[in-house]
Order: structure tokens, then C-alpha cells, then sequence
């Protein structure tokens, strides 16, 4: 048992923001996309490296777009945008080692897709195939957590899980979850936070703080910063430009670490915007304006690093036509995988339900079965 | 319902059920300036159903307000509220939500009139769209209600149709104890007459069941989204000279078992239709009493027609889960055939 609550790093405290203070905004890469350096997270990428966080925005970007088009068109029964979110769930993704463990909401597909997860595996829940359906193990991605704020417990516990296993030092495992600025409401988020902090848990909380929960905006939830809830709790927080990759990058990978060598949780508010429709059977003009909108556009977090690889001249022009050329690839793959996706069979709906099925679900399947049975043989007697 | 018909109909208005809650919560805010609105994106989005469509515009957000996305904190607080004397009406945005309030309403809501030996009273109503049959992502298609019925302290109805429904929400925000109110999602957009004008005198009390078509061979039991089906299945049934009597429960929790056991004995047969899963739902609850009760009137086993002992499945197979037309008809077959 390595369970035990190490003292925090002095250069921990550090990151503990005054209340009172104005918030500070960790930024590594201006929405002009010049770069900018701060003292607690120096972060050295080399051109390829850019060139790939470059790439993963806008193939994700791509994947969700392709999803919109594919819900319109009735392929698939709804979709959750994650449009304006691609910095901060691609920085994120990006700062988690192969071991470490990520519990998403159901916007995560920027995550999912930092993974390895396929997207064609995203689609089948909103499409109504499946409920997520993929191996949570394969990737060390966990399953979409629909119920608002649900899984910040589920990988607590994992954490505490890694904790047990004296998987915690230099070389250690951490987990990650998703949540949004609503489920900072949820009785499971505060407790989440109660349990990591006194068990010292290995956990990172990523809350994208997209500024709307439906048709509430933040002051619903909250009337401090998010981040600063973390001191209550008794852990760090910060606040990240969402909409900055770079800087998303820097925080994760420097708060997983510090979970992974035993420092426990911290709490990284990523501060962005919601662009799009809570999902796609959401109407955001009847409760927010379009200036809100319009002044987060100037904030794109794709446009930026285009900026910023142009003036450094690390990429040619055909470095952005080609990544391009290859996310209309990645949509037109997407898509035919969508429309192929078979139905499930009516009867797989009782696999799965226990570890061996039971006598009454195996009568159920019967009578399914059987009643489905009687219509094929009416309409070959006719 | 009522003797006066013509003057009904004179006054009627077609609405869908979406719009029928709306203007019974705006007429029971008109008459009681206690009664409250209260849930996720009630307020100025008017719900993701838009059942309170413009009611904040109109009555201010001290009386119609967004709450923080908090499913336990939304009915503690009611009941906090009921305390000091309103009359909360919370929403919960969809059936798969409610569990986070879980504790406050079968803890809580359920037993404090018990606990206070009768000095309190909470009238609380809890609105809850349920049932499948949209094509939604999980969490958005259950059908909970049995396990508020089997909590004593609670009353649980279920809305059939926009006629119905207009009257019954009143009712529940007007009753002394908290109310489980489910209203099924896949027909808010179905539309009937429904009479604005009617007071509450002459609509049929919350906790009895309505007798919706009268037959003599078979006794069809039903609420919320079931009710079409069901009438669409006696319609069916009678193309094969078959009389099938359809009663839409509405109250749950209590049950009108006066109404159900005279249906009972006259027809000799009894079927319950639910969404939900047959394995300890409402329908074995009546089974057991219709056949107390009404055991040497019985031609046939009571049957069920309801879900399977899964969890709501995805949406592609729904439909193979969800009881529909041929289901009850060929559920009605069976009893016919003992």
C-alpha cells in the first residue's frame, strides 16, 4: 500500500491564485499567435511537434463538422459540438502519457481522437448503435459519461486505484477527467473533489470552462473564478486560455506530473467558449448574442498556430494544404463508416447485461426471438 | 368528464401537450403567486421541451428561475422553499436525470410530512419527461416511475394527452403532497382540444383513472405514452370484433383499483402496457391485485406488455423494446387464447 499524503512542493503553493486577485490567464501563444513565455511553464516544442498539434486541431475539427453534417442529415440522432474546444481537449490529450488514464464527458472527441480511439466508434452512440461500446482498457479512454459530472468520482477512484497499486513516483500513472462549468454544480464534482484532496489522489480535474451549460451562463454556477474552488478543496488551481494549445499542453503535462510523482490532484479551468449548439438539437439564439460569439471568433484556437507557423516560418503553404487535403480524407472516411454501420441485431440487446446471462433475460431473448420470428414466417406464408 | 359538452367544446383550444402544461402552469401561477418554476434552462430557453416557454418573460425571475445544474440541489431546495411556504414545481430535463435526486425525493420529499407527524406539508411537484421512442443517447428514454411509486409519501401521475394534462398539473401544484409528475416525451407534440375555459371543479380527480374507450372482452391498463397505442390497438381489435376497453391509469401512486376491478369483472381479461421493464413493474403490482381481487372473474392470466429486464437499449433497437401496436395486439391474442 503506497497510500499516503505527501507534502505538496513548495512551487505548488505557488499556483495557488489569491481569491481576491485578479485572474491570471496562462498563455503561451497570443490569438495573434505570437508567443508568449511564463515562468512556470516553459514549454520547448520543436517545428514537427507544432506542425502535429497543428494537425490534430484541425482533423478534429474536421471530424466534428463532418458529425454535424451527418446529424442533418439524419445519420445520426444527435451530436455534441465540440467546436472551439479543440485547444484544450487536443493540449490536453496531448500532455497524457500511454499509461495514464482519461474519463470523458461527451464532447471529448478531441480527447478520444489523442487517444487512438477511432471516431467511427464516437458516432455509433450518437448514431444510436451503441452506448460507446469501445474497450475503455484499448486506450486508456474511458466510456462518454452522459449523467453531469458522474465520472469525476469514477476516476478518483482510479486514481486511488493507482495509489494502491504503488503506481505513484518519478515514473507513475495520474488520471484525467472532463467535466464543463455546469457539472462544477454537481454534488459528485464537489465530492470528487473532497476525495482526491484528502486522499491525495493522482488525478488531474480538466474542467473546459466553455461558458454556457445549455442555455445558463456561468454566473449560474458560480460567482469566483472555477479554478480558485480548488483552494476551498485544498488543491491547485489554475486557469489555462483554453483556446491555446500550447498553454493547455504546458499545464496538463505539468499538473499529471506532479500527480504521477505523488503531489495529488490539481484542478486546471480551461477558459474557452462553447462556439456552437449545445448539441444539435439546441438553439442557442434564443438565449445568448451573437457579439459574445462574434469576439470569441478573433480567439480561434486553429487560426492561431496557422499565424504562428507561418510568421516563424516553420511550415510551407503545402504543410496547410496538404493537412487539409488529409482531414477531408479523414470526413470522407468518417462518413462512409457511418453510413455502413449496420443496425444491431434486435437480440444483442441482452448480451452484456451481467457477466453470464440470467435464466430471465435468457427467457426474455426467447420470447423476443420467437415473437420477431412469427412476422418472417407471416410474410413468407403470404 | 364533464355533462356540460357543448359548452366545452365551445372554448377549446388545439394544442399540443407541450403547450397544454405550459398554460396550466401559467394558469396555476395566475392563481397562486406561491407557486414557483424552477430547473435547468427553465427560464429564458423555456425548457428543452419548451414547457415553460415565456413564463419567465411573464412572471420574473423570482417566480421562474435557472438553477445550477443540480438535480439534488434543485429538489432539496424545493423543499426548502415548500418550507417557508411556496409551492415549488421543479424540472428535471430528462428521466435519466433524476437519480442524482434521488435521496432528496425518496429520503426527503417523501417522508417529512410523516416525520412531522403531520404539522408539515410539501407541496413540491416534480416534472419529469420520460419514456423512449426519440431516437435519443442513453439516460434520455427510462421510464423510473415505479421507483417512486413503490416510496410511500409520494403521489405519482403520468399525463396521457394535452386535455388531460392542462388539468392535471394544476392539480398537482394544487395538492398538499409532493407529486412525481411524468409527462412523456414522445408526445409532447401530439395535440388534442383542450378546454382553457374549464375550471378544476369539473375535471376528473388527480387519482382517478379514465375510462378512454369501453369494451367488453378485454381490459387494456395504460398511461402516458401507452395511452395512444393502447387506442390504437382497441381500434385495431375491433377490426376483428374484438371490444377492448381502454383505461388510462394517470394516477400510479395511488392507484384507482375501483376503476381497474369493475373493468376487471366485466371483461374477464386484463392486459398493462408500460414502457417500462415488466420485471417488478406496475404491471406486477396489479397483476397480483386484479387477481386478489378479481380471481374468479378471470378468463385469463393478467399478461404485460412492457420492456425487457435490459437497460434501455440504443436507439437503433428501440423499437424492438418499446411495446407498440402489434406487441399489445398480439399480447391480446394470448389472452384470448387460454
Amino acid at each position: 500500500m503506497a497510500v499516503k499524503a505527501a507534502g505538496r512542493a513548495a512551487s505548488r503553493s505557488a499556483a495557488l491564485d489569491k481569491p481576491s486577485g485578479k485572474p491570471e490567464l496562462i498563455q503561451l501563444l497570443t490569438p495573434e499567435g505570437e508567443r508568449a513565455e511564463h515562468p512556470d511553464y516553459p514549454l520547448e516544442l520543436t517545428p514537427d511537434e507544432i506542425k502535429a498539434l497543428y494537425r490534430d486541431l484541425v482533423l478534429v475539427r474536421r471530424i466534428d463538422f463532418e458529425a454535424i453534417a451527418l446529424q442533418r442529415q439524419g445519420e445520426l440522432g444527435i451530436w455534441a459540438s465540440l467546436l472551439g474546444q479543440e485547444a484544450a481537449q487536443v493540449g490536453s490529450g496531448r500532455a497524457l502519457g500511454p499509461r495514464d488514464m482519461a474519463f470523458p464527458t461527451y464532447r471529448e472527441h478531441g480527447v478520444a481522437w489523442c487517444r487512438g480511439l477511432d471516431p467511427a466508434k464516437l458516432l455509433e452512440l450518437f448514431r444510436g448503435v451503441s452506448h460507446g461500446g469501445w474497450d475503455p482498457k484499448a486506450h486508456n479512454f474511458h466510456l462518454y459519461t452522459i449523467v453531469i459530472g458522474a465520472q469525476t468520482l469514477h476516476a478518483t477512484g482510479y486514481a486511488m486505484g493507482i495509489q494502491r497499486d504503488g503506481a505513484v513516483g518519478e515514473d507513475g500513472e495520474a488520471a484525467i477527467v472532463y467535466f464543463g462549468d455546469g457539472a462544477t454544480s454537481q454534488g459528485d464534482v464537489n465530492e470528487a473533489f473532497i476525495w482526491a484532496s484528502v486522499n491525495n489522489a493522482p488525478v488531474v480535474f480538466f474542467c473546459q470552462n466553455n461558458q454556457w451549460a445549455i442555455s445558463e451562463p456561468l454566473d449560474r454556477q458560480t460567482r469566483i473564478p472555477l479554478y480558485q474552488r480548488a483552494l476551498g478543496f485544498g488543491f491547485p488551481g489554475l486557469r489555462v486560455d483554453g483556446n491555446d494549445v500550447f498553454a493547455c499542453l504546458a499545464v496538463t503535462r505539468k499538473a499529471m506530473q506532479a500527480a504521477r510523482e505523488g503531489q495529488g490532484p490539481t484542478l486546471i479551468e480551461a477558459f474557452t467558449y462553447r462556439m456552437g449548439a449545445h448539441t444539435t438539437t439546441d438553439d442557442p439564439t434564443r438565449y445568448r448574442l451573437s457579439a459574445e460569439l462574434e469576439s470569441w471568433k478573433l480567439k480561434d484556437p486553429i487560426e492561431r498556430v496557422k499565424q504562428y507557423l507561418i510568421r516563424s516560418v516553420m511550415a510551407p503553404e503545402s504543410f496547410f494544404t496538404d493537412v487539409a487535403a488529409e482531414a477531408d480524407q479523414v470526413g470522407t472516411r468518417i462518413r462512409k463508416a457511418c453510413l455502413e454501420m449496420p443496425d444491431p441485431a434486435p437480440l444483442s440487446m441482452f448480451d452484456n447485461i451481467y457477466a453470464e446471462p440470467t435464466a430471465l433475460l435468457a427467457e426474455e431473448r426467447a420470447q423476443l426471438e420467437a415473437y420477431l420470428s412469427s412476422f418472417v414466417s407471416e410474410e413468407v406464408g403470404r | 368528464m364533464t355533462a356540460d359538452t357543448t359548452g366545452a367544446q365551445a372554448a377549446a383550444t388545439r394544442l399540443t401537450l407541450s403547450r397544454a402544461l405550459n398554460e396550466g402552469l401559467r394558469k396555476a401561477m395566475e392563481n397562486d403567486p406561491k407557486v414557483l418554476i424552477m430547473g435547468e434552462d427553465v427560464g429564458k430557453l423555456g425548457g428543452v421541451f419548451r414547457v415553460t416557454d415565456g413564463l419567465q418573460k411573464d412572471f420574473g425571475e423570482d417566480r421562474v428561475f435557472d438553477t445550477p445544474l443540480a438535480e439534488s440541489g434543485i429538489v432539496g431546495t424545493a423543499i426548502g422553499l415548500a418550507l417557508r411556504g411556496y409551492r415549488p414545481v421543479c424540472e428535471i430535463q430528462f428521466d435519466g436525470f433524476v437519480f442524482p435526486a434521488f435521496d432528496q425525493i425518496v429520503s426527503q420529499l417523501a417522508k417529512m410530512a410523516y416525520r412531522s407527524a403531520g404539522h408539515l406539508r410539501l407541496p413540491v411537484v416534480v416534472r419529469i419527461p420520460c419514456g423512449g421512442g426519440i431516437g435519443a443517447v442513453e439516460h434520455h428514454s427510462e421510464s423510473p416511475e415505479v421507483h417512486f411509486v413503490h416510496t410511500g409519501g409520494l403521489r405519482v401521475v403520468v399525463c396521457g394527452d394535452p386535455a388531460d394534462a392542462y388539468a392535471m398539473i394544476q392539480q398537482a401544484i394544487s395538492c398538499d403532497d409532493p407529486v412525481i409528475f411524468f409527462e412523456p416525451k414522445r408526445r409532447y407534440w401530439d395535440k388534442t382540444d383542450v378546454d382553457l375555459a374549464g375550471g378544476l371543479a369539473a375535471a376528473l380527480p388527480i387519482d382517478k383513472a379514465r375510462t378512454l374507450a369501453s369494451g367488453t372482452d378485454v381490459t387494456l391498463l395504460c398511461y402516458g405514452p401507452m395511452v395512444r397505442t393502447c387506442m390504437e390497438a382497441a381500434a385495431a381489435a375491433a377490426e376483428e370484433r374484438r371490444s377492448v376497453e381502454v383505461i388510462d391509469l394517470r394516477s400510479l401512486s395511488p392507484l384507482d383499483t375501483e376503476t381497474i376491478f369493475a373493468s376487471v369483472r366485466k371483461t374477464g381479461r386484463c392486459l398493462v402496457v408500460h414502457e417500462a421493464a415488466v420485471t417488478a413493474g406496475l404491471g406486477a403490482e396489479i397483476a397480483a391485485r386484479v387477481s386478489q381481487e378479481c380471481f374468479y372473474h378471470l378468463e385469463a392470466p393478467v399478461l404485460r406488455v412492457g420492456g425487457y429486464s435490459t437497460p434501455y437499449p440504443p436507439s437503433r433497437i428501440e423499437e424492438y423494446y418499446l411495446p407498440d401496436l402489434d406487441r399489445v395486439l398480439d399480447t391480446v391474442d394470448r389472452a384470448f387464447a387460454y
